[in-house]
């Protein structure tokens, strides 16, 4: 059986865009019960977060790259700086230290 | 009201625009892996503005480079894809009741780590402008990325791509640290979320479960365990 490209690339969107439709469309109200509006409170961050570490680790050339990278922008974020800001000066660290490291 | 859309939309342009360099970057390398599975430019390319999700895609090109059968490939999206439900059911409560079907259905079309990210980070409820001005200047990003990896995917230099890379997670960051600096919980969690999710890609067996997997498994678990322990306040929440 031959499979078409374009009908592939259909499924993949159409299960994709399924699963983030449905709560939104769903889910109309604002949830009173306290702790599943804790929990939803507290996703964005644990998903963030666990995203975040340890896969940045292996993204560039070397660990001590990626880490100067991670508490570059933990600093920055800390004093409140933009996420253009936070992010490009990550970028710039991994670039210079890597002229360096790798 | 109209004044007000405009400017939620021009600072989403604004604050997108890390988003899109980061994606530039990521979904280069996207190309590639659409170019090894047979992929013209322009289907690659169709496939990102239509999908937006780097692991469901990059799951999709293995498949079909294996010519696997459309339900298997059904089945692998919804694997690799199904963190987005708990995304946009805490996206759902970020969003003025009244928000209507339309904005809904609208939104729903790019509900990615990076957007629903920075929209969360937003005070009070969320402006579906400022999300349609992230996705504006997102989305072409992670669509242009895409088919300039699989027409020259090996002539950016290796240390500019990996430089792009980290630009996303520096973007988590800027997302979690500062709400954090205000909280002693919040900071305890992200620290508790670092450890675990390290702690999950040494441990026997569950090191052996996809990135996906183990991102859903460490959210419900975490999150949940947070919302016993520190149940939050009505007026904690922004």
């Amino acid at each position: 059986m031959t499979h078409n490209i374009y009908l592939y690339i259909l499924v993949m969107a159409a299960v994709t865009y399924t699963i983030r439709m449905l709560p939104l469309v769903l889910i109309r109200k604002e949830i009173t019960n306290r702790f599943i509006r804790s929990f939803l409170f507290y996703v964005p961050y644990v998903t963030l977060a666990v995203m975040t570490f340890p896969a940045i680790l292996s993204e560039t050339g070397s660990v001590w790259s990626a880490w100067a990278a991670l508490l570059t922008g933990i600093v920055l974020a800390w004093k409140g700086k933009s996420l253009l800001q936070v992010s490009v000066c990550s970028c710039l660290v991994v670039f210079v230290l890597e002229l360096f490291l790798v | 009201m109209i004044n007000e859309n405009k400017n939620w939309f021009l600072k989403g342009l604004r604050d997108g625009i890390p988003i899109s360099l980061g994606y530039l970057a990521v979904s280069f390398t996207l190309g590639i892996a659409a170019k090894n599975a047979g992929f013209t430019a322009f289907q690659a390319m169709l496939t990102s503005l239509t999908n937006n999700a780097s692991a469901g895609q990059f799951a999709g090109f293995t498949l079909v480079a294996a010519g696997a059968g459309y339900l298997e490939l059904a089945v692998m999206e919804l694997v690799a894809n199904a963190r987005y439900l708990l995304m946009s059911c805490a996206m759902s409560q970020k969003l003025h009741p009244s928000t209507s079907l339309f904005h809904r259905l609208l939104i729903s079309f790019d509900v990615t780590d990076e957007i629903f990210g920075v929209s969360m980070s937003v005070p009070g409820k969320l402006n579906p402008f400022y999300t349609y001005g992230l996705i504006a200047i997102a989305a072409p990003g992670w669509a242009s990325g895409t088919y300039l990896g699989v027409l020259m995917g090996n002539l950016l230099p290796v240390n500019v791509v990996r430089a792009l890379s980290v630009g996303l997670y520096g973007m988590f960051l800027a997302v979690i640290i500062p709400p954090a600096r205000k909280s002693k919980v919040l900071a305890g969690v992200i620290f508790v979320s670092m450890a675990a999710s390290f702690a999950f890609t040494k441990l026997p067996l569950i090191a052996d479960l996809s990135t996906g997997t183990r991102t859903i498994l460490l959210t419900v678990l975490l999150a949940e365990g947070a919302a016993v322990l520190f149940p939050v306040k009505e007026d904690e929440e922004a």
